[in-house]
């Protein structure tokens, strides 16, 4: 009996990095979704399929089984509370930070700072967790720019180099959680596919950097 | 509100329509045949009732998911039903009495604060079987079996089962000393099999290695039936209670495989589902293209206790609703028979009889015929020398 695998991945620097694990299992893909339109990819495997979404579409396309196995950022994760999925491999690719950044100097001027963010479920419990109490803004992209025009005191996003805080006089002041790429999995998958999942992941363990 | 609006039902609330309530109904008597001819009996609990007795020894998470109003009669706190396993636990304790083991049934909608599933119903259709008063795994294995036949009568093919068993992670826990605390984040952690972090917890905990080293390979001990061997060499150091735990799901392993040959079997020793009231055995059955379980249950001992009555029990649970969406029931029958409105006696009488038999037949209503075919039927009853006869629809007018 054959069985189909389909694998959701988002563009860039996933994708990218996840090749060479997907590589150590066999799989390439048949197309390179930065040049193609196709939405499903084939791979040299007839029965496995890669899908290339959004990278916060990944766990909830996998939680509902519309694909078996993801790649998403624990950052990612951390937001969608892992319902309904495994999350057994750390793949220890686009690593980074999740912080609190701001300006050092400033003093908000509210007792409840404002906190502009995407992650807001992270952001709600790590203030929480350290009875702060905070306004939480929903934003889609661009966080630096809450803080300086003071839609924001301060804001909860994931730092790589630390490039674009200094570029815009902002610094991290708390450091939520390393972040670094999952193998995630259907649970339904695990059970019924449990074979042919464990050697991929067995395999991608092989290349995976200590 | 725009006139549209006054239509839509709320969120995951659903409503059956024909011909889809009709096969719900048949799979719904099928079912009852079937848990009657094993000796259930069927009990219909009470769609409200008060909230302290619906959620105890239930856990959180049924709380969460019940809708609660204020009784104005009491002035106590009332719960719709979002599980009828409770009440049927209650009505087991403390109404029935039975000293020896007693089979239960029921069926019936219940209602979620939350949809818990893909495809989001609100309104589940839950049909199961709790067997109390016995603790062998020969009862486990009963209500097994008969959770298979509900998915065989249903159609759904393609079954794949799940066994699980929560008394080795209980035991784990226990002699480890882990607090509240901390087994609720191992908990959590190894619901995601995220190793990494199970990992990272037991390193900071500083438990001694053995410890560590059973926590990471519970995590990893899931797969074909084969685990069982692996688990009993690398977890015989947990025990007695964990040993007969693995013994008793071998036990299951090997039933099921004389009698469901075909049957794909996983293990999964760190699945915890419902681990805050099971006790023991836990199974789900899974089909392809369905990311959640289609049917589950498992052992739940301590139930009893909160109503004064402590006893052994298990049983299983499904939704009606996803069952007739997966599975392939009879589709309702394309025939029938038309007759005309009023008629002399003779006419009445032929109805009758065609309706005792069980033959459908539709009585057009004067000024409103229509075509009978929209009606799905077949035939008609038309007045040939003076007799009325069924005749077919072509020789009409």
């Amino acid at each position: 009996m054959t069985v189909h695998l389909t694998i959701a991945l988002s563009k860039g620097r996933i994708f990218q990095e996840t090749l060479p694990l997907l590589a150590a299992a066999g799989i390439v893909p048949a197309d390179d979704p930065e040049t193609s339109r196709k939405l499903i990819l084939d791979t040299n495997q007839s029965d496995v399929k890669l899908v290339i979404i959004r990278a916060t579409d990944v766990p909830i396309y996998v939680q509902h089984g519309a694909a078996d196995l993801g790649v998403a950022g624990k950052d990612v994760l951390l937001e969608h509370g892992g319902e309904g999925l495994y999350e057994p491999l750390d793949l220890r690719i686009a690593r980074c930070r999740l912080m609190v950044a701001g300006d050092p100097n400033h003093q908000p001027r509210l007792s409840r700072p404002r906190i502009a963010t995407k992650y807001i479920n992270t952001t709600r419990r790590w203030f929480a967790d350290q009875g702060r109490q905070v306004e939480v803004i929903k934003l889609y992209g661009s966080m630096e720019l809450a803080p300086l025009v003071g839609l924001a005191d301060y804001i909860v996003d994931v730092v790589d180099t630390g490039n674009t805080l200094k570029a815009n006089g902002l610094a991290p002041l708390e450091h939520i959680a390393d972040i670094s790429s999952r193998l995630i999995i259907n649970k339904a998958a695990m059970k019924m596919k449990h074979a042919r999942i464990k050697a991929i992941m067995k395999q991608m363990a092989t290349v995976i950097d200590a | 509100m725009i006139p549209e609006d006054r239509w839509l039902l709320p969120e995951g609330i659903e409503e059956i329509l024909p011909p889809a309530a009709h096969r719900l109904e048949w799979l719904r008597r099928k079912l009852l045949d079937l848990y009657q001819s094993w000796g259930y009996e069927l009990v219909i609990p009470p769609l409200i009732e008060f909230l302290d007795s619906l959620l105890t020894g239930a856990g959180d998470d049924l709380e969460l998911q019940t809708f609660k109003l204020t009784d104005q009669l009491s002035g106590r706190m009332m719960g719709v039903r979002a599980d009828m396993t409770p009440q049927v636990a209650r009505i087991d304790a403390h109404l029935l009495k039975r000293t020896g083991p007693a089979r239960l049934c029921y069926m019936g909608t219940v209602l979620r604060t939350r949809a818990d599933g893909f495809g989001g119903s609100r309104s589940p259709y839950q049909a199961g079987v709790e067997l109390y008063g016995h603790r062998g795994h020969e009862s486990d294995l009963e209500v097994l079996t008969l959770m298979l036949e509900t998915l065989q009568v249903a159609g759904v093919s393609e079954v794949h089962l799940d066994l699980g068993h929560v008394t080795i992670f209980h035991e784990l826990i226990r002699q480890a000393g882990l607090d509240r605390e901390r087994e609720g984040i191992l908990f959590d952690a190894l619901q995601r099999k995220a190793l990494p972090e199970i990992h990272a917890h037991l390193a900071e905990w500083a438990l001694p290695v053995s410890y560590t080293n059973l926590f990471l390979t519970l995590a990893e001990l899931n797969g074909g039936p084969e685990v069982l061997d692996d688990a009993n060499m690398q977890l015989a150091a947990g025990g007695a209670e964990i040993c007969s735990a693995l013994a008793t799901l071998r036990q299951l392993v090997e039933a099921l495989r004389q009698r469901w040959p075909g049957l794909p079997v996983h293990i999964d020793l760190a699945e915890l589902r419902g681990y805050h009231y099971h006790t023991g055995v836990l199974f789900s059955a899974y089909v392809p293209g369905q990311g959640q379980a289609v049917a589950q249950g498992g052992r739940y001992d301590e139930i009893g206790q909160v109503f004064g009555r402590a006893r052994p029990a298990t049983g299983f649970s499904t939704d009606l609703a996803t069952l007739l969406l997966l599975g392939s029931t009879p589709k309702v029958a394309e025939s029938g028979i038309y007759a005309p409105p009023a008629g002399d006696a003779a006419l009445e009488e032929q109805v009758a009889i065609l309706r005792r038999q069980g033959v459908r037949v539709i009585r057009a209503l004067p000024g409103a015929e229509v075509e009978p075919r929209t009606l799905r039927c077949d035939r008609m009853l038309a007045q040939r020398q003076g007799e009325w006869q069924v005749v077919p629809l072509a020789n009409s007018v």
